[in-house]
């Protein structure tokens, strides 16, 4: 896999919801987004203009109406649900807004989480588990329960998950939105580390135009449609 | 995703929720402990029957005369047994010294001897002011032999004691502790009147054997103990004024019997050929301890069946509350289950994980359960004074079924998460 290499290849998305009732609902009008390996693309819109619709496609968590959807070569529209299952697993971190971290469980075994569901060994699962925490500066809390950690302690132990089975990409949705300026500030900047350092393919989901600047590309979604494409203006992490 | 990470995972989250588990598992831990302890008890009742009546003799046939049904009419269902019915028995129905030869020439081999005794009624030994509660008993040897008394003094019957019916009796230390101050050395060789219906006899004690106070059911206290005075089988008829005749037989077998059984039922039917044939009202019927065994633990086991049926049900309503907290757990968990399903867990592994969950749960309660029954099961066994053993069959049925309950119960809740939709489940707040 090289970079410049196509990660996700989706055309005219349309996603349509209470097909054949009279409520029926159309929140993606065609939407088509590319996104090659190694890029970081911010997708900015206000809440309901399909950002989270969008994610749920693009995250394999949902199927498109209709449309195309290739991710990392595999096609999406044919997969059934334990193929998408382990697409999840080997191709998508995620990092959600509300960390969704497994309560009642130590941040390692967390960690750990896709690793055990794509049935790496117990050894092999808690070495990278704690290679990452390491990574997101959180080697000195490995064993704390989430309920024991802030908020952005938290979110890098999200990431460390999502990093778990070294996935095509991370799709972040609104990863700050829950934390103050200081500790968003720390988040993105791990997520410019892995992008720089590792050549992350980084898919970020936003409604703040300022995080969204950060990034390569920008796209903006309004009423389930790109309305907008630019360049952002990335700065190296402080 | 391993077993046992969801067996851990299950672990912690009873764990994690102590008091709710516990509510949850009560169901489960009353109707094992339940099932548990009634086994407990029927189990020791049955292996201390069994001990017992072995030492009584397992070998040993019971021949007795007994009324013959002449006609039997069935109704409603019911057995009536009509026939001649007599107060007492006649000289003709009793079971005499010359039949039981017959019977051991017609079996040598399989009739090793017979246990022989005649009630000569219960009395009073007097001396004076001194006293001592009596039960007269004439035995043949084999029958005081088989007493496995303990001689303290003196000797037991000699040939000539039983074949003349000499007036010599062997008594127990109680009764030297009440008439000689507990001297029972000297005891032997001194001459006791015993009252018996208003008249005095006089015998000789030839020998002190030494009372079980285990084998004395009624509490009394040990001076108004009525312990027994054997004397010889021929005196105890003579004081009766009879031949000797028997209305019951112990015949124990030997070596040349297979099973007791058939045994039983062969000089059953022996007797009666030979000699009951034309009586009219009674005939030999015979008993065994092992079949007497048999029919105590079939119904011992029929009484905890039961009652096992009846714990079965707490164990059923046990089951429902372990579904209802899975659901309930599910619920809560929601976001969890949709959080997994987007890291990668298929609908398989979801599925898994619950199961496995409920089957912990039960598992546990069913540990619990079986502890608790076994210590509840052997005090009510102490108390009603057997030696508690434990049902090793029916703990490991325990275990296995409260895991099934687990199985069975956890399903549904389990396949409901796995068929969750992950965008859903993710948005649930």
């Amino acid at each position: 896999m090289a970079k410049g290499d196509i990660i996700i290849d989706a055309r005219d998305i349309i996603k349509r919801y209470y097909i054949g009732q009279p409520n029926e609902l159309e929140i993606l009008h065609g939407i088509s987004l590319i996104v090659r390996e190694g890029e970081f693309v911010a997708i900015v819109g206000a809440s309901g203009s399909g950002k989270s619709t969008l994610m749920n496609i693009v995250g394999a968590l949902d199927k498109p109406t209709s449309g195309e959807y290739v991710l990392d070569g595999v096609n999406i529209m044919k997969a059934r649900d334990n193929e998408l299952s382990e697409i999840r697993n080997r191709k998508i971190g995620f990092v959600f807004q509300t960390y969704n971290l497994i309560a009642r469980t130590s941040a390692l075994k967390n960690v750990e989480l896709p690793m055990m569901y794509a049935g790496v060994p117990g050894g092999r699962r808690r070495k990278r588990a704690k290679e990452l925490m390491a990574l997101v500066e959180m080697e000195d809390r490995m064993q704390h329960t989430p309920d024991e950690l802030s908020g952005g302690q938290k979110q890098r132990v999200a990431i460390a998950r999502a990093m778990a089975n070294d996935p095509a990409l991370i799709l972040a949705d609104e990863p700050t939105g829950a934390l103050d300026s200081k500790t968003g500030r720390m988040v993105m900047d791990i997520f410019h580390k892995l992008h720089d350092e590792q050549g992350k393919t980084i898919v970020l989901i936003t409604h703040s135009p300022e995080l969204a600047e950060e990034c390569e590309r920008i796209l903006t979604l309004s009423d389930g449609m790109f309305i907008g494409e630019r360049k952002g203006t990335p700065h190296a992490p402080s | 995703m391993l077993l046992l990470d969801n067996i851990i995972l299950a672990i912690n989250g009873i764990r994690a929720n102590k008091m709710r588990s516990l509510l949850t598992m009560l169901g489960i831990i009353i109707g094992i402990a339940s099932v548990i302890a009634i086994m407990t008890v029927g189990t020791s009742m049955t292996a201390s029957m069994t001990d017992t009546m072995s030492s009584y003799g397992a070998n040993d046939i019971t021949m007795g005369v007994s009324q013959k049904s002449t006609e039997t009419e069935m109704m409603d269902g019911m057995r009536f047994e009509w026939g001649p019915r007599k107060s007492k028995l006649g000289d003709n129905d009793y079971i005499y010294m010359d039949m039981l030869s017959v019977l051991k020439e017609e079996y040598p081999d399989k009739i090793d001897h017979f246990l022989l005794e005649c009630s000569a009624g219960q009395g009073q030994a007097k001396d004076g002011s001194l006293y001592a509660n009596v039960e007269l008993k004439g035995v043949n040897d084999e029958r005081f032999e088989d007493d496995k008394l303990e001689m303290l003094s003196g000797r037991s019957f000699k040939e000539s004691d039983q074949k003349d019916g000499r007036k010599v009796a062997i008594v127990s230390d109680y009764f030297c502790n009440n008439m000689f101050n507990g001297d029972t050395a000297s005891a032997p060789g001194k001459e006791i009147s015993i009252l018996v219906n208003g008249k005095y006899h006089y015998y000789t004690i030839i020998g002190v054997y030494e009372y079980d106070a285990s084998a004395n059911w009624v509490s009394t206290s040990e001076e108004e103990t009525t312990t027994t005075v054997y004397l010889p089988l021929k005196t105890a008829f003579d004081f009766n004024h009879e031949d000797q005749r028997f209305e019951q037989v112990t015949v124990v077998t030997g070596s040349g019997v297979t099973s007791v059984d058939d045994f039983m039922m062969e000089i059953g039917s022996f007797m009666n050929r030979r000699f009951y044939r034309n009586n009219e009202s009674y005939e030999i019927s015979c008993s065994s301890m092992s079949s007497f065994m048999e029919e105590m633990t079939s119904s011992l086991n029929t009484m905890s069946m039961a009652i096992s049926f009846i714990a079965g049900i707490s164990l059923l309503v046990g089951g429902i509350g372990v579904m209802n907290i899975m659901l309930v757990s599910i619920q809560e968990r929601t976001k969890e289950i949709g959080t997994r399903k987007a890291l990668g867990a298929t609908n398989s592994s979801i599925r898994i994980q619950f199961i496995v969950e409920a089957i912990v749960l039960c598992f546990v309660g069913g540990v619990i359960g079986i502890v608790l029954g076994m210590i509840l099961g052997s005090i009510l066994s102490k108390q009603m004074g057997y030696d508690a053993t434990a049902p090793v069959s029916a703990i490991v049925f325990a275990v296995g079924f409260s895991m099934a309950i687990g199985v069975f119960f956890g399903y549904y809740p389990a396949n409901k998460a796995a068929k969750t939709n992950p965008v859903d489940a993710l948005r649930y707040e």
